[in-house]
């Protein structure tokens, strides 16, 4: 029945570019999520007024996070292709997307986090600092749980915009959907293939976005 | 307990031509142990800095500032830390952390002092208690009334056994009946902890219902303190007439003395003023034994503070000129105020 509809798709390779992208997805996102944390805490925390005020560092870190999130993301795999061999040794394969996707990511998600964390009441980082708390503990204590649910509603919108970049890094070889729909379907007029990729990507899409909603309203208790 | 001398505290502008603000001007202050004690003052006045610089969310520009032995104007880093756990504070808008439930909040000074899990569940209990919130102990802060949430405060800023207790416009947020509730419990762990407690304000209400002295802040000065009974008899600023009359004269009593000299052309309204004992003394029916007048009460108000009562009478009294002068006479050997009260025309 199945096959009806979609004369030309090769199944085991649908399977596959769907794992590579799960993949690719996954593990980039993972990275982002610790990556962009970091990145967002440090611009946070040496904003002006905050615990680590610094201007300097935060005017680098900034500038940084603004150059990469700018690049268009297709241009930034080409610009890492040398960072990219000399990393994980090879330009091919759902691994040697990792650094691209995580390095056009984090920046994206750090943004979002610094977002996050200045919307934490500052009367209970007041408070929690009257009560003798460490830098460490309102950093864990205070800062990331009161900003949790912006953190993963943010990881969501991230999850989402790497799903789109995995689809361009196909062009570097990087297999998975969009590379599928781009290769077997497009180039080889296999319309079905392309729509079949589409759906697959909308359904990971729908999904992340229904397990990023959930844990988002579970967390939040305001 | 604390003690703050010489202590201000500038802040510096942005632009060029504005002058820095002088937020606490040479501020000198004692605070004795056990005590309830006010600082009240209109917003601008200084008085959040003040009481910020008690436990180090601010730094005095010069001065210094002591409390419970700890030199808080200088000390940094872990003794600062050490120290503010000393010092509590509750604060105008509660200040919980909403991804905690009312057992957690309380739990979390409690978890940064580094007291052990079963220990800390036996003092959250106990503080539960003491602020009246069994039974709310899952819920979280979102759930709770306004008075709820400050109990919680409370409770949470009970917790490491401190020796003082900052109270940041602790009931301003609060409707009148949760904020009498509120400063009965403050009053209460007072005397039965022994706590100092300093608050700021802005409602006189809360001067006369809990504190023993107070001061009144204005231009990051204070331009008057003493025992609070002191300074309802006998206010000595204009700012602090101003509040003294928040709880004394209702916005309508001007205008019922209007009216009130429109209709009785005869006789005299006449103000009392009533301090401390003498509010206990029947002084309305010696008034019409003794003398031979007749005696309308127009209004008045007796308010309880913790020193003793304070009161204003609104009086009209008709009869003739020569009763009417040594009643008035009567009045004041019984120590207490009077003034007659004549039309703003």
């Amino acid at each position: 029945m199945l096959s009806n509809w979609f004369p030309n798709v090769i199944w085991e390779n649908i399977w596959l570019a769907t794992k590579e992208t799960l993949y690719m997805t996954g593990i980039a996102l993972l990275a982002t999520f610790i990556l962009g944390i970091l990145l967002g805490l440090l611009l946070f925390l040496t904003s002006k007024g905050q615990m680590w005020e610094n201007k300097f560092i935060n005017v680098i870190i900034s500038a940084v996070v603004n150059i990469f999130r700018s690049i268009p993301f297709i241009i930034l795999i080409i610009l890492l292709i040398p960072f990219t061999i000399f990393v994980v040794g090879s330009m091919l394969g759902a691994k040697a997307a990792l650094p691209a996707l995580i390095i056009g990511a984090a920046p994206f998600y750090a943004r979002m986090v610094e977002i996050g964390l200045r919307e934490v009441d500052k009367g209970v980082i007041e408070a929690a600092r009257s009560m003798g708390a460490k830098t460490s503990t309102i950093i864990f204590k205070v800062l990331l749980p009161e900003s949790m649910p912006a953190l993963v509603s943010g990881i969501t919108v991230t999850a989402i915009a790497l799903i789109g970049y995995t689809a361009m890094a196909g062009a570097i070889g990087a297999g998975g959907l969009g590379d599928l729909a781009y290769k077997e379907g497009f180039q080889r007029n296999n319309n079905d293939v392309t729509m079949l990729a589409t759906i697959l990507i909308l359904l990971i899409v729908f999904v992340i976005q229904f397990i990023g909603d959930y844990i988002t309203s579970k967390l939040d208790k305001r | 307990m604390i003690t703050l001398s010489k202590v201000s505290k500038v802040f510096s502008t942005k632009s060029v031509q504005s002058k820095p603000i002088k937020a606490v001007d040479e501020v000198n202050l004692t605070i004795n142990k056990g005590e309830i004690f006010g600082i009240i003052g209109y917003s601008g006045a200084g008085k959040s800095t003040l009481i910020r610089m008690l436990n180090g969310l601010e730094t005095p520009s010069s001065g210094s500032v002591v409390v419970a032995g700890n030199t808080i104007s200088s000390i940094k880093g872990r003794n600062l830390r050490k120290a503010r756990q000393e010092i509590s504070m509750i604060f105008q808008h509660f200040n919980l952390l909403w991804s905690r439930t009312v057992h957690d909040n309380i739990a979390f000074p409690l978890e940064i002092a580094g007291i052990k899990k079963s220990e800390r569940q036996k003092r959250v209990n106990e503080l539960i208690k003491l602020v009246g919130l069994e039974g709310r102990e899952g819920a979280y802060p979102s759930q709770l009334s306004g008075g709820q949430k400050q109990r919680v405060g409370i409770a949470r800023a009970l917790a490491n056994n401190p020796k003082v207790l900052l109270c940041d416009e602790a009931t301003s947020a609060l409707d009148p009946q949760t904020t009498d509730s509120i400063l009965e419990l403050l009053v209460d762990i007072n005397k039965r902890l022994g706590l100092t407690i300093v608050l700021i304000t802005h409602e006189m209400h809360v001067i006369q219902k809990i504190c023993h002295r107070v001061a009144v802040m204005e231009g990051g000065r204070i331009v008057e303190q003493g025992p609070v009974l002191d300074v309802f008899r006998n206010p000595a600023e204009q700012i602090t007439k101003r509040f003294v009359q928040q709880v004394t004269e209702p916005e309508e009593t001007k205008d019922t003395v209007e009216h009130l000299l429109e209709h009785y052309p005869q006789g005299k309204v006449v103000q009392l003023t009533f301090v401390g004992e003498n509010t206990e003394s029947p002084l309305i029916t010696k008034l019409i034994r003794n003398f031979q007048l007749d005696v309308n009460i127009v209004q008045g108000k007796i308010s309880q503070t913790q020193h003793g009562s304070y009161g204003t009478l609104f009086i009209h009294m008709d009869g003739s000129d020569e009763e009417i002068t040594h009643a008035i006479e009567f009045i004041k050997e019984q120590q207490v105020g009077v003034e007659v009260m004549s039309s703003a025309e």
